[in-house]
């Protein structure tokens, strides 16, 4: 069985910025993955490189085994990403947006499915509404249904409850959680540590283009949450990040 | 939630029909308002240039729709690829494209075939309207449906070009206002160019709009400054060089891709 995402000394130069740097990773299938790290650590860069959106100067990345340069098709296919910008199309409803995005995949007679995915992600009532009318939260919803719209078994998530109120993110993450257990491949960035620590079973973090860390979350936190030392309370991720970040782990 | 094995096929359906609903959406403002502004053109032009005889036969009204109609299509063949790329661009939405699996040629012929139609939709609009003043002549309609169609392909195209290279409105209006308005008003849409002076006639012939709507007027009396198979050739030629250059840009990702 091939991991659902391989990355193999990936890097990556914006001039004479190193967003990466010779980075390497395996995500295997079914795995509810975490990418951490400070602001420009180069986590969208890499999410980036895995969409296609931007490419890497060296190295390579697979989905699901397909290189997503020489195979882009297949390795589009098996990727749903739901990007950082709340960003939509301003002439169309949500449904269309969600037809639309079904045939660019070359989905002929999907409306069951988008049906399905409008129903849990309480958009029903809004499946006629014009884009713009609808609120970040809502917005935010059907950016998370367009990537599921083509079944994809791996799903890569840029924070995506960044703006979001406290009710939808705790939909979101059941919804999210619901399409782990059924065996989509989740990868998630996120600033807000709680949220990765309840869900990912294995963390990555991510400084100046590098890994610093990698390993599963209870590894983590019983590795590098003890450099904290000052026993006051129970470690959490938070502790472990800066940790991390700022060079004190051990 | 569970998968189950899916039948793929191209994205390119859809992303044409994406952008036919798109100008169809606004269709007052991408249709009807430049359809309105080839009227005004004819009323203006028609009423004070009247009278003049064009080809030695024909009335000034008469030779100025074909004109009309054509420069309404290419210029609305342009303003469709171009809008709608530099707005995607801008609010971000572009990416919902890049992330699907679409080669270039299914993102070019997609984006081209809308403004293709929508050019024709509007050229048709002019036609029927401007018609009701000088019902013209349609000499030889394949040669009218040939040029309309490498016309607006081509209009279509640097349009994709145009809308890709800008990063901003601004840039864009700049490459419409300095270099296709101009060489389409200065293409014979309002003149025959042996009226011209020798030398704008030779400048003129490098003009590639020339060709473009000498051709397609040809379609329509049986008569053109040069001979409709030269300007075949020549729009032939202009659109595989412009067809190129962007297919390469989509190709390599120009601006889209980093």
């Amino acid at each position: 069985m091939s991991a659902a995402i391989s990355i193999k000394k990936i890097s990556k130069n914006y001039g004479a910025l190193q967003a990466l740097e010779e980075v390497s990773l395996e995500i295997q299938q079914g795995e509810f993955f975490g990418l951490l790290g400070p602001n420009g650590a180069g986590k969208t860069t890499l999410i980036s490189i895995l969409a296609g959106l931007v490419v890497a100067d060296q190295g390579h990345a697979l989905i699901m085994g397909a290189n997503v340069q020489s195979h882009f098709r297949d390795a589009r296919r098996a990727l749903g990403v739901v990007p950082q910008e709340l960003v939509f199309d301003p002439f169309f409803t949500v449904r269309e947006t969600l037809q639309f995005q079904s045939g660019y995949f070359g989905i002929r007679n999907n409306d069951a499915w988008i049906d399905e995915i409008i129903a849990n992600l309480d958009l029903t009532s809004k499946a006629d509404s014009n884009m713009r009318s609808l609120s970040g939260g809502m917005k935010r919803r059907v950016l998370v249904a367009q990537a599921l719209v083509h079944r994809p078994p791996v799903i890569i998530l840029d924070e995506p409850t960044a703006g979001v109120d406290v009710e939808l993110r705790q939909s979101l993450w059941q919804f999210i959680s619901r399409l782990n257990q059924d065996g989509h491949t989740i990868v998630l960035t996120t600033h807000y540590l709680e949220e990765a620590e309840a869900l990912c079973q294995r963390i990555a973090m991510l400084k100046q283009g590098n890994i610093v860390a990698l390993d599963t979350t209870a590894n983590l936190l019983s590795r590098y949450g003890s450099a904290k030392k000052d026993g006051e309370g129970k470690t959490d991720l938070e502790d472990v990040f800066v940790n991390i970040m700022s060079g004190n782990a051990l | 939630m569970k998968t189950s094995p899916l039948k793929y096929g191209s994205g390119f359906p859809a992303l044409l029909r994406k952008e036919v609903k798109r100008f169809y959406k606004v269709g007052f403002q991408t249709v009807a308002a430049p359809v309105l502004t080839a009227i005004l053109y004819l009323m203006i032009f028609g009423h004070v240039l009247d009278g003049r005889e064009m080809y030695g036969r024909l009335s000034y009204t008469a030779f100025l729709i074909p004109g009309l109609v054509m420069m309404s299509l290419l210029q609305n063949a342009f303003a469709n690829t171009s809008s709608s790329l530099i707005q995607s661009k801008v609010t971000g939405n572009l990416v919902f494209v890049l992330l699907a699996p679409l080669s270039h040629f299914e993102f070019y012929a997609a984006y081209v075939l809308a403004a293709v139609f929508r050019g024709i939709m509007v050229g048709l609009g002019v036609f029927l309207i401007t018609a009701w003043y000088s019902p013209p002549a349609l000499e030889y309609p394949l040669w009218i449906l040939a040029f309309a169609f490498l016309g607006a392909a081509i209009l279509g195209s640097l349009g994709l070009i145009a809308g890709i290279w800008a990063d901003k409105y601004d840039q864009l209006a700049a490459f419409q206002n300095f270099l296709i308005m101009p060489a389409t008003m200065l293409s014979g849409v309002f003149y025959s160019i042996h009226s011209l002076p020798p030398a704008w006639q030779v400048v003129s012939h490098f003009n590639p709009f020339f060709y473009m709507i000498d051709g397609f007027r040809y379609g329509f009396f049986g008569v053109s400054d040069i001979s409709p198979w030269n300007s075949l050739a020549i729009v032939l030629c202009f659109l595989a060089v412009v067809s190129a250059v962007a297919l390469r840009m989509l190709q390599t990702g120009y601006k889209l891709r980093h």
